[in-house]
């Protein structure tokens, strides 16, 4: 069973060309980790709100949210509360902006469902050190990766099935990144935790996820495993964000890979498309793409990609 | 810093302050445009210049500004304010006398303006945008632009007229007759510090909840009357609690026209009668009180400030 099926969501908010989302469909299983690709504006922490039941002021939604087959966007007042509290985690951004600084840590668990004893018990969960200190102390008093276990240890707290993680890791440095993919992964092992993981790092996404959804423009261009997503990008949106991250693989010159950035900028809201909307920016396209709403097309290896050039392109590699 | 350090730079930086704005207190008054020997020696029409010049020389006032100064200076250390010129009476009595009254009167406004303004304040920020805002914000500038003579007037000839519930006059004894014979003047001196206050309050509540914090915790399933008291309006609690310690040390010096249009002899009404007669004794006693007042209040606000915020312990100096 799905934890979360998110089924042709679209998402409109008022004086915006386009929707902010358009016919995402997105699914996480118990013990999934799913990666969620793409640049900034392209809807990534949108789609994880609408998990949440958390949609931009004044946006109107159709489709479907789903979590354990019940409905998300219908949900009001105690109810939706109670989902938010309850079932679904989310670790946010900036983990210091995410706390108030006037509080102590102990009053950001408490208030999130933690008994004092398992607050500090989650403390010690997410590997600080000093758990009962930790708990009299404020925001100012910790570095950011203490903060980011926190944020974490608060997601926690209510025992979720699911967790949204929005760049929980892009702010910190390498080594506290790893260390809090490792507690994330174990966590997801001991907990049969299904991980939603937001990142603009590909490469990040590919070696830690088992399936990836790339984000265009409030759409998703593709949907693959990891390994696949890796291996032969499908969508040529894919291939130009592999090959903008700078990698240590060398050509078979042995020079390092060059740096292609794709061209152009990420549409902002103020552009509407006719077709395709990664069209401008696209190498391989070709005049009938400006009119091709893009859909989703199955893969031999099980993705879908929505790029109407793709079936050659796909034979070809 | 250590605490005792920090104290000590505290107190000296008061004593500058106070002792420069002594200066300036007993210059103005110096300045000030008659001749207290005329009112000393008993009015113009007997009036010799011999005479004259011993009730100058018995005042001390023919010594130079500065020497005036310092003998007036010496003695307030001493905690001798001097004698009245009019009264003939110890300045210190005559303060003693009337300051209780006004210190009630400005309790009892603060205690007013605190919980109408905050309150009002709050139910503005908390719902926003719908007529309960328009109402707030309209009704408290429709009472702050009404001048506080005006106001006392209103009340008086509604509540103490009309209806008869207060008295009108007088400062009554003991605590049920104080408490009846303040309300009235209390409320006309509130007025105008409710729209101040309810309009800083609905402010900084606003800013408060534009945090990513407030979000977060939103996102988390925190209930909302938890966000509003221990996430908005606990960090709007700075400019809040300043501007009513503002508010109120303002007012320790503005009771005058209060005082007057209820007949209360407080310190306000003391000031206007010797400034009138030219008695400088009181005059400057006076001022020097409600500098200190004002001093005292803003003190304690800057103390109570490293409470609100966390952060700003050991930031001050």
């Amino acid at each position: 069973m799905t934890l979360l099926d998110i089924a042709d969501l679209t998402v409109r908010i008022p004086g915006a060309a386009r929707p902010v989302l358009d016919t995402v469909t997105l699914t996480v299983r118990p013990g999934e980790v799913v990666g969620l690709v793409g640049e900034s504006g392209s809807g990534k922490s949108t789609t994880a709100k609408a998990a949440i039941g958390l949609l931009p002021p004044g946006a109107t939604a159709t489709g479907q949210v789903r979590f354990a087959g019940a409905d998300v966007l219908g949900l009001t007042g105690e109810r939706l509360r109670a989902h938010r509290a309850g079932p679904v985690g989310m670790v946010h951004q900036d983990p210091r902006a995410a706390l108030n600084p006037v509080r102590r840590i102990g009053d950001f668990l408490t208030e999130r469902g933690a008994t004092r004893a398992r607050a500090a018990e989650l403390l010690a969960a997410v590997g600080l050190s000093e758990p009962e200190r930790r708990l009299r102390q404020r925001p100012h008093e910790l570095s950011g990766g203490m903060l980011q276990r926190v944020v974490i240890a608060g997601a926690l707290a209510a025992e979720p099935r699911l967790l949204l993680a929005d760049e929980a890791t892009s702010a910190l440095d390498v080594t506290t990144q790893a260390e809090i993919l490792a507690l994330l992964r174990d966590l997801r092992a001991t907990r049969d935790l299904g991980l939603l993981l937001i990142t603009h790092d590909l490469h990040l996404a590919a070696a830690y996820c088992d399936r990836v959804y790339v984000m265009y423009a409030g759409r998703v261009v593709e949907e693959r495993t990891a390994k696949a997503l890796f291996a032969t990008p499908a969508h040529p949106y894919t291939r130009g964000l592999l090959s903008c991250s700078p990698t240590l693989r060398t050509s078979t010159v042995g020079a390092p890979v060059p740096l292609t950035p794709i061209p152009g900028r990420p549409p902002s809201l103020a552009d509407a498309f006719a077709g395709c909307p990664f069209v401008a920016r696209c190498p391989v396209a070709e005049t009938a793409c400006e009119t091709w709403p893009p859909e989703p097309k199955a893969l031999p290896d099980g993705g879908t990609t929505s790029c109407r050039v793709l079936p050659v392109e796909a034979s070809r590699t | 810093m250590t605490l005792l350090s920090r104290t000590a730079r505290r107190l000296a930086g008061l004593l500058a302050t106070l002792f420069a704005a002594s200066f300036v207190i007993f210059a103005a008054v110096y300045a000030a445009p008659g001749d207290p020997a005329v009112f000393l020696a008993g009015g113009r029409d007997k009036l010799t210049p011999e005479r004259l010049a011993s009730v100058r020389a018995q005042y001390h006032l023919d010594e130079p500004l500065v020497v005036q100064y310092g003998r007036w200076l010496w003695d307030c250390v001493h905690l001798d304010l001097g004698r009245s010129f009019k009264y003939s009476d110890q300045v210190a009595d005559l303060v003693a006398a009337r300051f209780p009254t006004t210190l009630q009167l400005v309790a009892y406004a603060t205690l007013l303006f605190v919980v109408l303004g905050v309150g009002a304040g709050v139910l503005a920020a908390v719902k926003r945008s719908t007529w309960v805002d328009s109402l707030v914000v309209g009704g408290t500038t429709l009472a702050a632009s009404v001048p506080s003579f005006v106001a006392a007037i209103a009340l008086v000839s509604l509540f103490g007229v009309q209806l008869g519930w207060f008295p009108v006059t007088g400062s009554g004894e003991g605590f049920g007759g104080t408490l009846r014979h303040l309300t009235l003047p209390a409320l006309s001196l509130a007025l105008g510090a409710l729209a101040i206050i309810s309009r800083v309050t609905r402010q900084a509540m606003a800013d408060a909840a534009a945090s990513d914090h407030v979000e977060a915790a939103r996102a988390s399933g925190v209930p909302e009357r938890d966000i509003i008291r221990r996430h908005v309006l606990r960090n709007a609690l700075g400019p809040i609690v300043t501007m009513c310690g503002l508010v109120m040390a303002g007012m320790l010096a503005g009771t005058v026209v209060v005082e007057t249009a209820f007949g209360i002899s407080g310190i306000g009404s003391l000031l206007v009668g010797a400034i009138n007669t030219h008695d400088f004794p009181v005059a400057q006693a006076v001022l020097l009180l409600m500098v200190t007042g004002y001093i005292a209040v803003t003190t304690l606000v800057d103390l109570v400030h490293p409470l609100l915020d966390p952060r700003v312990k050991g930031a001050t100096t």
